[in-house]
């Protein structure tokens, strides 16, 4: 049986695992005749031309797993940020792990979906803001048919989350490959504060299809910062879906850390809605093997005096390939707009493949915005200034890129996090260059 | 300590050197002056090891031993330095970072072990001292920003961090401005010894003043055409280049 059938056949069996009657499902089930028409998404939609995902639906993935399975910290402390006081939403197949976790409803909410999504204290926030800010699309809409756990995080006005917040889903491969739908929301009330950071990660060399929507809504003077960690196997393909909604003078930034998995596509929505917001989305790609990642944004400009950054760079090697297909629109009324995008990117070798496609749809005609995308090698003079002074090539090389990619980190707030990810762009480039991490 | 004999090297197939000699002992300072398109910065590429250049004929030894075959990172492991007309910007890389590692390739090279991080950071103090840099700026990007004063004296304080043998300092004077110009003079002449040597490339006589030289070199079309001592070099200061060409 074809996966969509499979998914659409299996919506009743899924039925009977949660309360049907309940706006929520409500919703799911308007999403599951959305999902049942849009299908997959094919590359002849034109935001998929890059990007196929027909080798992995050929794949048998479990829908629901079967049993819960534990894992002790210590096996998989190397993908927490451990030296780094964090509160923790972490998933094991699909399935919440409270042993792993560490969760508060003090002041502020850092708990599960499933909570959220069936009782009672929560149905206020829900009735505002879930599935209020998610574009439906294929992907999306069947995400919101089967969703049901996930993180959901909730700040109320004028509260900073004391700590950053991680959240991890594990697969094990136990049942073979798994299809994954986590949903999150994090709402973030007026003048609040919160850090996320986000991971997946495969225990196993099963197949793992991770379809993923997150609802990130900023409050007037809210502070937003989301950092995605993709760096799994080249088992796993994840399908990340984040949409931001931003209100008057808040700061939303989502970091994209893209250094493995057989295919990722994140598909990152920033849409604006006040006056003086600035929406942040920084990415750093590297990638060998066959990984293909397509980074698509969509920043919308709706209101005067906004600014919007993307800095992206990719550096790709043997036969990686990757996408940018980054879409700015400002609309008419909104004047004064500071919009700026960069991709840059590396090719490392003669197989290696970038495709960048800048969109700009500008209808006000007092704004700045610029766009750049390069594609190209290491810079030779820059090679040879590092031989003079003793470092071999390969070293060199190494230190470019490295120079190149961290570049992008100076906007990431927490040092532990910087230097984790410093260590994984070394890591990756092997290089041990004897840095102060 | 530096023989450079019969050097013919080219680029595109262009020669651009043609047979030039050089002889550089131990404790020396020699200037190469000369007009320009002699050839200068070609002689500085070769000698680091520029592999965009092509030697032809002739040869490059350092201390009795040919470099010519080495790469631009073996030649400075084996003591070549040379300190660029324009230093290249590299963002993301503080100085500090970059000369650590400088040093510590240049150590594992002759098998030894990195330095020790409180040998580097006193060694980085004293020598920043010397070229009058200030900390903060050892944290920024390499050359990021910097002005040209600014990148002249980052040039020096590597050579100082390296303590190469022979030191090729291309066009240091170019740039700055009389106070820098003093400072760079000042911490090239303190890390001069009876065990390292100095070829100094400049335009000008200005340079001069301030590191004085035992030999003046005219570069003309790919050739060392005239030899003297520092009055050489007010010479061509007084008369230009023209006079030798001239005589030829």
């Amino acid at each position: 049986m074809e996966l969509k059938e499979k998914l659409v056949s299996s919506f009743l069996a899924f039925e009977s695992t949660v309360d049907t009657k309940s706006t929520v499902h409500d919703i799911r089930s308007q999403a599951i005749k959305d999902f049942e028409a849009f299908g997959f998404p094919t590359r002849r939609l034109e935001a998929w031309k890059y990007t196929s995902l027909n080798k992995i639906l050929d794949n048998d993935f479990a829908l629901f797993p079967k049993s819960s399975t534990a894992l002790e910290y210590s096996q998989v402390k190397q993908y927490f940020i451990h030296d780094l006081d964090t509160y923790k939403i972490v998933f094991i197949d699909g399935v919440y792990s409270s042993h792993l976790s560490s969760t508060t409803h003090d002041k502020f909410d850092v708990c599960l979906m499933s909570s959220a999504l069936t009782q009672n204290r929560f149905k206020a926030v829900i009735d505002v803001y879930y599935n209020k800010i998610a574009h439906q699309d294929g992907m999306v809409s069947l995400n919101t048919a089967y969703a049901k756990e996930g993180a959901f995080i909730y700040l109320p006005k004028n509260i900073a989350s004391d700590k950053p917040i991680e959240v991890v889903h594990f697969s094990t491969g136990k049942e073979g490959g798994m299809l994954l739908q986590p949903r999150n929301l994090i709402v973030a009330e007026d003048n609040s504060e919160v850090s996320i950071i986000e991971r997946h990660q495969s225990l196993s060399d099963s197949k793992t299809f991770t379809n993923s929507v997150t609802e990130i809504y900023a409050g007037a003077n809210a502070r937003v910062d989301y950092y995605k960690i993709q760096n799994d196997t080249s088992n796993a393909t994840l399908i990340d879906n984040t949409f931001t909604e931003q209100h008057r003078s808040s700061v939303a930034s989502v970091h994209t850390f893209s250094f493995g998995g057989e295919v990722t596509r994140n598909n990152l929505n920033f849409k604006q809605k006040g006056e003086g917001i600035d929406s942040i989305l920084n990415g750093v790609t590297i990638l060998e093997g066959k990984a293909h990642v397509d980074h698509n944004t969509l920043v919308e400009h709706t209101e005067p005096n906004c600014e919007s950054h993307q800095d992206y760079k990719g550096i790709f090697d043997e036969h990686s390939t990757g996408v940018f297909n980054g879409k700015i629109i400002v609309e008419k009324i909104a004047q004064k707009t500071n919009a700026f995008q960069s991709n840059n990117n590396v090719l490392l070798s003669d197989r290696a493949t970038v495709n960048s496609k800048p969109q700009l749809e500008i209808f006000a005609d007092d704004v700045k915005c610029s766009h750049g995308c390069t594609i190209g090698q290491l810079d030779e003079s820059a090679l040879f200034y590092l031989k003079t002074r003793g470092i071999p090539e390969k070293e060199g090389k190494a230190l470019l890129m490295y120079a190149f990619a961290n570049n992008v980190l100076d906007s990431v707030k927490i040092p532990q996090l910087k230097n984790r990810i410093n260590a994984l762009i070394a890591e990756k480039l092997g290089v041990n260059i004897g840095f102060d991490l | 300590m530096l023989e450079i004999k019969n050097l013919h090297a080219s680029i595109d197939e262009k020669e651009i050197l043609k047979g030039l000699n050089l002889s550089v002992k131990a404790g020396e300072v020699h200037a190469i002056m000369g007009p320009n398109g002699a050839g200068k910065s070609t002689l500085a590429s070769v000698v680091a090891g520029k592999e965009d250049y092509e030697v032809t004929e002739g040869s490059i030894e350092l201390e009795g031993e040919n470099i010519d075959e080495l790469g631009a990172d073996e030649r400075a492991h084996q003591g070549v330095f040379l300190s660029f007309q324009y230093p290249v910007e590299i963002p993301g890389v503080s100085v500090t970072n970059f000369i650590k590692t400088a040093i510590n390739e240049t150590r594992k090279a002759r098998g030894l072990e990195d330095m020790p991080a409180r040998d580097m950071l006193k060694k980085i103090k004293e020598k920043s001292e010397l070229l009058e840099i200030d900390s903060k700026f050892l944290s920024r990007s390499l050359n990021e920003g910097f002005s040209g004063g600014e990148k002249k004296r980052n040039e020096i304080f590597q050579m100082a961090m390296l303590e190469p043998k022979v030191a090729i300092l291309d066009e240091t004077d170019s740039g700055l401005d009389i106070d820098a110009l003093r400072i760079v003079a000042n911490g090239v002449n303190k890390l001069k010894s009876e065990d390292n040597a100095v070829i100094v490339i400049t335009h000008y006589q200005r340079l001069l003043d301030y590191i004085v030289p035992d030999f003046v070199h005219v570069l003309h079309d790919g050739k060392i055409v005239k030899s003297g001592t520092k009055e050489l070099a007010l010479e061509l200061e007084e008369k230009g280049y023209d006079w030798i060409k001239a005589a030829l």
